[in-house]
């Protein structure tokens, strides 16, 4: 009997759901409409496969599908258009490529007989994107499509995580083909999960076992590995205090003992100091990034350094390492686990109490209690985590709104914090919120953004108010682009150029979009504004009037040691 | 040229597909690397095709950008060699002037001292090939260059084999394999 022939957009329709895909962010246009229309059939009726959110940019698209793989730990999925359709991806696949965010972004294309005619929205996608993804594909023929598919979710999900790019011609999405399901989990090339050395765990062991002053610091690795129960054993049976790095957050409760805070230019004043005076650090799941080492030339230097991490171009990349290996450190860390001695540290471990004390009195408390007139950022920050259960999931932008929410926000569960730490993308915020609402249902999400970052993609309030996603928009409005300010005003002599922001009415821009909306000014009525959000069903935003001239505190300045962290603008010296 | 830079080989196994090349010259370009010479050509092995690029690095660089390369899902091995570890040719062709030639006795006498082949000659031009190292095409063609007969010159990109007796590539495709078979 002759096989059925389908089309490839229904190829394509059957390949996304025998991966199991369940939600698409997408935007229809010329080059995707054969795909679109066999959408149509999977996504109403008793059928109904997918759920499609229709965004308002193509760029929300992909920050939309990395906020709901960042909470759900699935792939995330979005499909545009060709040409400006699929350009305006590429900033989502960049960050999603930094922060390890498995995503699969099929853009449509024009015919393949139009390739490199400069045809109406040809861009060539594939080269483009191959810099910033994991993989980038472009399908030639309707009997690859399955085959495609399924390798670009392998890929994606696999060893690091990260970004696939696949062009879709609009002439193989008309094509009829033979469908047969693929189930790609091998590539030759491709060396997805290498194994722990056994000398070089043995030969780590040793070196913590010897150890009298060890920090870990522990990356967003050990959440994409699923290993939060494995780094506590780890941590408790060594009694080892632990440091996160910003995208490392909710791998470890913010209320373990054992947690020493975050690591980082705007990290907590302790482990940035200790990590100058430990004996031995141990990364896990972590890249050193220049936010954690500043000037890397005098990073732990008095320090043996363990790399634990899957991607083997990360060890010595920019910390030259001792013992590095090279796994999964769900796979790495119980090995070491059997072999580390059980320990106590207490000595050391209580040195990190003063300087935290310290923080706590020159930067914390009057951040968090102000006593001047105005509401602080912090200040929300810490209202909200008060205010929220153990099940919220924090989302935030890039800039002020970021460090303060990182801070002073507090994560009890793993896969808590959607946040762009890599790239640093302002715009993130809203669209992924949207897509964590999609990604972890029945959660709370609450997304702090500023001014400048919220207006990058403020069109996402129309996604929101058609699907009546339920993400609680805390807006800290400064009329700044506060964090470029405040280095203007600590490094470039004060000259604020083009930092201040004329703002439009949030009230009137929710009221078009019919979207609740809040306002706070003072201390007292912020925890009442707090509570009407929470209980308001579906989505809301809450405006706060914070002090426009705030700065992130503490604060290692550019280039500076780590150890040369300042507590106060005061403190700056050049 | 900095003191602390070596020329370095980096010998890269891939799968047969578009835009590899791209790929793994964009890893180079990133961090503005310049690529001395590049050679790419099928493998010995079925549907694995082989670069063999130089470079001007120093070791921490090389190995990132080699680290990097292998990175790529569709990069099945990639290594950084100095010289004294392979073995290594390049080869250059030389279109000379047959009178120039014909006058000079002293040029047939370069030509044959440098070991390399006269592969036509006509009346107007012939066409001498030399396989070998750098050093000795380059002293060849100022040779030649100075006596003034040199019509046109062109050099390849290096190839290079390692000292392993064994091809490595092989064995890490065969290996990956049977891990695969048994999981």
């Amino acid at each position: 009997m002759a096989r059925e022939k389908i089309t490839g957009a229904e190829a394509l329709m059957r390949s996304l759901a025998n991966e199991g895909v369940d939600t698409i962010f997408g935007y229809p246009g010329g080059a995707i409409m054969p795909v679109f229309d066999a959408l149509y059939h999977y996504t109403r009726g008793d059928n109904k496969v997918f759920n499609h959110i229709l965004v308002r940019h193509e760029q929300a698209a992909a920050h939309a599908a990395e906020g709901y793989s960042r909470v759900s730990g699935k792939v995330g999925v979005c499909i545009v258009t060709s040409g400006p359709g699929a350009t305006n991806t590429v900033t989502g696949v960049a960050d999603a490529l930094t922060d390890s965010t498995p995503i699969v972004v099929i853009a449509g294309q024009v015919g393949i007989s139009a390739l490199g005619t400069d045809a109406f929205q040809e861009v060539d996608l594939a080269c483009l994107a191959q810099p910033i993804c994991k993989w980038s594909y472009q399908i030639r023929r309707p009997e690859d499509i399955a085959w495609a598919i399924s390798r670009a979710f392998y890929i994606a999900k696999s060893g690091r995580p990260g970004p696939v790019v696949i062009d879709f011609p609009k002439n193989i999405q008309q094509a009829l083909t033979e469908y047969e399901p693929q189930h790609i989990d091998f590539i030759r090339s491709y060396n997805a999960y290498p194994q722990p050395d056994e000398e070089k765990t043995r030969l780590a062991a040793e070196l913590i076992n010897k150890s009298k002053k060890p920090i870990a610091l522990v990356g967003h690795g050990v959440e994409i590995g699923n290993a939060q129960e494995e780094l506590k054993e780890f941590l408790e049976k060594a009694d080892i205090p632990a440091a996160r790095t910003l995208m490392g957050l909710s791998a470890l409760p913010s209320d373990h003992p054992l947690n020493m805070g975050m690591l980082g230019m705007h990290g907590n004043y302790a482990p940035n100091i200790k990590e100058q005076e430990c004996d031995l650090l141990i990364a896990i799941g972590m890249r050193f990034s220049d936010r954690v080492t500043s000037n890397v030339a005098t990073y732990a230097k008095q320090a043996k350094i363990i790399h634990l991490d899957i991607d083997a171009s990360e060890i010595d990349k920019n910390v030259k390492t001792d013992i590095a290996i090279v796994a999964d450190c769900k796979e790495s860390l119980p090995k070491i686990t059997a072999l580390v001695h059980k320990n106590s540290h207490k000595e050391w471990i209580d040195s990190f109490k003063p300087l935290y004390e310290t923080e706590r009195e020159r930067v914390i408390e009057p951040a968090i209690h102000p006593k001047g007139k105005f509401l602080l950022m912090a200040e929300v920050v810490n209202a909200v985590a008060e205010a929220t259960d153990d099940n919220t999931v924090m989302v935030n932008d890039v800039g002020q709104n970021q460090m303060f929410s990182c801070r002073y926000f507090k994560f009890a569960k793993p896969l808590s914090l959607v946040t762009s730490g890599g790239l640093g993308t302002m715009g993130f915020g809203l669209p992924a919120a949207i897509g964590a609402t999609f990604g972890a249902p029945g959660r709370t999400v609450c997304m702090f953004t500023g001014d400048g970052g919220f207006q990058m993609n403020i069109q996402e309030l129309g996604t929101i108010m058609e699907q009546q996603t339920p993400v609680k928009v805390i807006l800290l409005n400064n009329n700044y682009l506060g964090n470029v300010r405040q280095w203007q005003d600590m490094f470039f002599g004060g000259r604020r150029s083009f930092t201040r922001m004329m703002n439009p009415q949030y009230e009137l821009i929710c009221k078009g979009y019919n979207i609740p909306y809040g306002l706070a000014v003072t201390h007292e009525e912020l925890k009442g504004e707090i509570e009407k959000m929470l209980s308001t069903d579906g989505p809301y935003v809450l405006e706060c009037a914070v002090l426009e001239e705030d700065n992130v505190m503490p604060m290692v300045p550019p280039g500076k040691p780590i150890n040369e962290m300042i507590l106060g603008k005061e403190d700056f010296k050049e | 040229m900095d003191n602390d830079k070596k020329l370095y080989t980096l010998l890269i196994y891939t799968e047969n597909m578009v835009g590899m090349l791209s790929q793994v010259t964009a890893v180079f370009t990133r961090r503005q690397v310049n690529i001395e010479s590049i050679n790419a050509s099928a493998s010995s092995i079925e549907g694995v095709h082989k670069y063999t690029i130089t470079t001007w690095s120093d070791e921490e660089q090389v190995k990132t950008i080699t680290k990097q390369i292998e990175k790529k899902v569709d990069v099945i091995k990639a290594d950084y060699y100095t010289d004294d570890q392979i073995f290594i040719r390049e080869d250059a062709l030389f279109k000379l002037s047959t009178p120039v030639v014909m006058e000079n006795p002293e040029i047939s006498k370069i030509i044959r001292r440098a070991d390399a082949q006269i592969i036509e000659v006509n009346p107007t031009f012939c066409t001498a090939v030399l396989s070998g190292v750098t050093k000795d095409i380059i002293a060849l063609y100022t040779n030649l260059q100075e006596r003034n007969c040199v019509l046109q010159y062109t050099r390849s990109g290096r190839i290079a084999i390692t000292r392993n007796p064994v091809e490595e590539v092989n064995d890490l495709i065969a290996m990956r394999e049977n891990n695969m078979k048994n999981q």
